[in-house]
Order: C-alpha cells, then structure tokens, then sequence
C-alpha cells in the first residue's frame, strides 16, 4: 500500500512550530517511514509549482501553521486545502492568529511607519519609503507579497477540518496525534482539537492552590515567587485558568505564569473576557478607587489576556 | 430615520427584574430601547455575555444587580463590580467607547430608579451613535 502523503507548510510564523515537528526526535524518522513527505519547505527543497501540479485532494494530511497576514499566506492557505484532504491548524497561529495577531490592536499604517521610518534601529534610505508589491529593476520586476491590514486565523480564510493548539504545540501531544492517525481508526469529528486536553491549564498544574485575595499584582522581574505555590496566588498574572490543557503546565511548573498559547478552555469562546471572569473572582476590594489601582498594576491587559488569540477572540481587533 | 439605539438589559432574577416589573406594574413611562435578559444573578454575567452582546449588534449594554450587600447569593455583585470596570479597559484598549457599558444597583422596590436608568442610558447612547464593529473579513 502506498503510504500516506504528508504536507507542512508555514505562514506567518516565527519557525518554533517546526521545531516542536523536529523535537520529536528519533520519532521522526517514524514519520519519514510512516508518510511519503511531499512538500516541507524548511526542511526540503520543494518548490510551489510542484504543488500547484498535484492533483486536488492528493496529500492526506497537511499540517499548516502560522497566521494568514499576507497575500502569500493566503494564497498558499487555498492551495493546501485545495490540495490537502485533511487540512489542519496546527499551532496557536494557525488555530487563533497567535502573537503574529496582537498587531490587530494597530494598523498597517502604523506598522510600516514604526518599522521603516521611526524605530531608533531604522536608518531611513529613500525617503523612508514603504516596501512595494511590485518593484522595477534593471533586471526586471520584483514583486513581494502583499502585507494586509488584519492577521487572521487559518480557519478565517478556508475551512480547516482539525486544530492543534499550543506555541508550540507539545511534542509529546504532536506524536499522540500522528501515532492516532497511524493507528487507522476512525478519524474524529471534523472541528476537533486535537492533541491537547479538555479542562484548564490548573488542573495539571501541581502549584499548591489557596483560596485567592489578591490585592497586588507584580510583573514576573518585581518579585521572586515561591516555586510551591500557585503563581496567580502570588499575585503574578497567570493565564491558567483561562487556558486548555494540554502542555502539563510546562510553564507554571518553570516558575513561569501561564501565558495562554493553548488557547481557550472548551465551551470558552473568548478567552479575555474569562480571564476578566477569573481575576474578578479573585480579587479582594470593591471600592473603585482600591479596584483601579489593582489594575493599573496589570499592564497592557489586552495584549496578557489574548497574547495568542485575538484574531480568533469575540472582537477580533482594534475597532477605532 | 432617527438612530435608535438596541441595548441588551441584564437583569438579576431577584432585584432588579423585580425593580423592572415594578416598573411595568406602576406604569411608569421607560424607553423602549432596553431587551431585557434575565439571569440569575450579576454574577452570572459573564464577561463574554457582554462582547458577544456587541458582536451581535447591541450600541450598549447595562448589567443590573442587587445593590451591594443584598445580593441572594451573598458576594455575585461583588464578583460583577470587579469585572466590569476590567472589561471596561478591555473594551477601552478594544476601542470601544467605555459610557457603551454600564453597571447598575437597581433593588426590586426602584422602579423608577429602572425606568431613570434605562432612559439615561437610551440618550447616551443616542449621542454617542451606533457601534459599528469592523468585525469584517
Ligand atoms: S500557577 Fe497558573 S496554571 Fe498553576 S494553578 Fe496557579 S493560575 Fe493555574
Ligand atoms: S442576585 Fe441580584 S446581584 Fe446577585
């Protein structure tokens, strides 16, 4: 029997998706033996042509990562699915725009501005002149993908049959997945998250837990946590309880508060407005004047509570 | 055609739907603008109730509530005066206008206290105008 055919692909990402594929180890050598790779650009040199010469539906499976921020994500988000017939979102980019997506609380004006004409690394050559889709050369025309005004989530663009949270998702969870597909039984309803669990980010969290009062906030270099106890007891700002399960509290148990990538819990659909939820459950004052201090303390909430998901979050972006 | 504004109503099963009923009963004269969705306590109101309010097209939203220290579940109101002023920064940084959302104690026996809000609130939102939400493709 031939084997199945495997694609990887990467958009907007920053290439650590790649490398959870690569931490698999000695297990990959599994992979190359269970699946016929066809098309992995940072690992093997294929090009874009031979994909378009594949015929529709002929890659099994294709793992795509990384946000659609651009026309070249774009473009290549419809042919994977044209040409995929498992087409999944792996990774927090792909899965819900990931950090790629916190520049949805600006513009692409502002972007440009900021990284071609005002950074203090920036020495501005041409009048500080943004970059062009289409450039002519002496030796003919350059053209660069379009950069666009929003960054999206994979299945913002084309439909997406599985998800695999996490940034990056956790070797352990990728093997579980490629090993559940191996096994030949049936694959799971489409829409599924896979390799990842279906309670919070706390409940594999070994901190000891207390009930919470918390009447200050610190930012992770303003105090040196007890490594025993839970992080948001300690008044640092942790993601965990607005967060899926599936990395066995990786972070929490490094000392380091929970950031989010897994995305929300099950049945959550906005995983700020539940982490609002959770520290408004924790927090010990009620008069407004005690309230707005305590939150003065946690800096740039929207950029803590969607760090990883704010393109797939209620509002999506900046409206004004 | 004058802008009419749509606001989603959350009001607690205990006071403030009472207050609102009280309302009805007395015949006191509200703006109409105001749906009302009951639950069973302020702190039922999950935040996400309240972005997807305005997602679904709502120019504002009012949570109501027991007045504090009365509420049937002792501490919920305390739970919703925390999260509302956080959400409202979350909803500042969103680049919503934060006057969209508000948090009001309105006990079963206000009556007017239901209809004074809710007619503030209509004409507030009136000034400010429709929320348009580039929630586009
Ligand atoms: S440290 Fe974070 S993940 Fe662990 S229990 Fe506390 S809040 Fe939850
Ligand atoms: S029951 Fe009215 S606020 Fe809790």
């Amino acid at each position: 029997m031939a084997k199945p055919k495997l694609a990887l692909y990467w958009a907007a990402s920053c290439g650590g998706c790649e490398i959870a594929v690569l931490d698999l180890h000695e297990k990959i050598l599994d992979v190359a033996n269970a699946f016929d790779i066809v098309f992995w650009p940072v690992a093997m040199d294929f090009k874009y042509a031979d994909v378009r010469a594949m015929e529709d539906k002929s890659i099994d499976i294709c793992l795509f990562n990384g946000a659609i921020r651009n026309s070249e994500n774009e473009e290549l988000a419809h042919l994977m699915r044209a040409k995929s017939k498992v087409l999944v979102a792996f990774g927090s980019c792909a899965y819900e725009g990931g950090i790629p997506g916190l520049a949805n609380l600006t513009t692409k004006e502002e972007i440009f501005k900021w990284v071609y004409r005002d950074s203090p690394s920036t020495i501005v050559t041409n009048g500080g002149v943004y970059p062009q889709t289409h450039t002519k050369m002496p030796e003919g025309e350059i053209e660069i993908p379009e950069m666009y005004e929003v960054v999206k989530s994979l299945d913002q663009v084309v439909a997406v049959e599985y998800y695999i949270p996490g940034c990056p998702p956790q070797p352990k969870q990728i093997w579980s997945v490629i090993e559940y597909i191996l096994s030949g039984q049936p694959l799971p309803p489409a829409g599924s998250i896979l390799g990842a669990g279906d309670k919070t980010c706390c409940d594999e969290c070994p901190l000891e837990k207390k009930e919470k009062k918390l009447k200050n906030f610190y930012r992770p270099y303003e105090i040196i946590p007890d490594p025993n106890l839970c992080l948001l007891d300690q008044g640092i700002v942790c993601m965990g309880p607005a967060t899926r399960s599936g990395c066995e509290a990786l972070c929490p148990k490094a000392n380091m508060a929970c950031r989010g990538c897994y995305g929300p819990p099950p049945n959550c659909l906005d995983q700020g407005a539940k982490m609002v939820s959770a520290l408004g459950s924790v927090i010990d004052a009620h008069e407004p004047e005690e309230l707005d201090k305590i939150f003065d303390q946690i800096v740039d909430p929207i950029g803590t509570f969607y760090t990883f998901s704010l393109p797939h979050s209620i509002l999506r972006r900046k409206q004004q | 055609m004058s802008f009419e504004p749509k606001i989603i109503g959350f009001l607690c099963n205990w006071c403030s739907y009472s207050g609102a009923d009280l309302a009805g009963v007395s015949r006191i004269k509200s703006a109409p603008n105001v749906r009302i969705i009951r639950t069973m306590c302020s702190g039922r109101v999950d935040p996400t109730f309240i972005i997807k309010s305005f997602q679904l097209g709502a120019d504002g939203v009012v949570v109501m509530g027991c007045h504090l220290g009365d509420c049937h579940y002792q501490e919920g109101n305390y739970k919703t005066i925390r999260r509302i002023p956080l959400l409202k920064r979350l909803l500042k940084e969103f680049g919503i206008d934060t006057r969209r959302l508000r948090l009001e104690w309105v006990s079963a026996s206000e009556g007017d206290r239901f209809a004074k809000v809710v007619n503030e609130m209509t004409e507030e939102i009136r000034q400010i105008g429709p929320l348009q939400l580039k929630n586009d493709k």
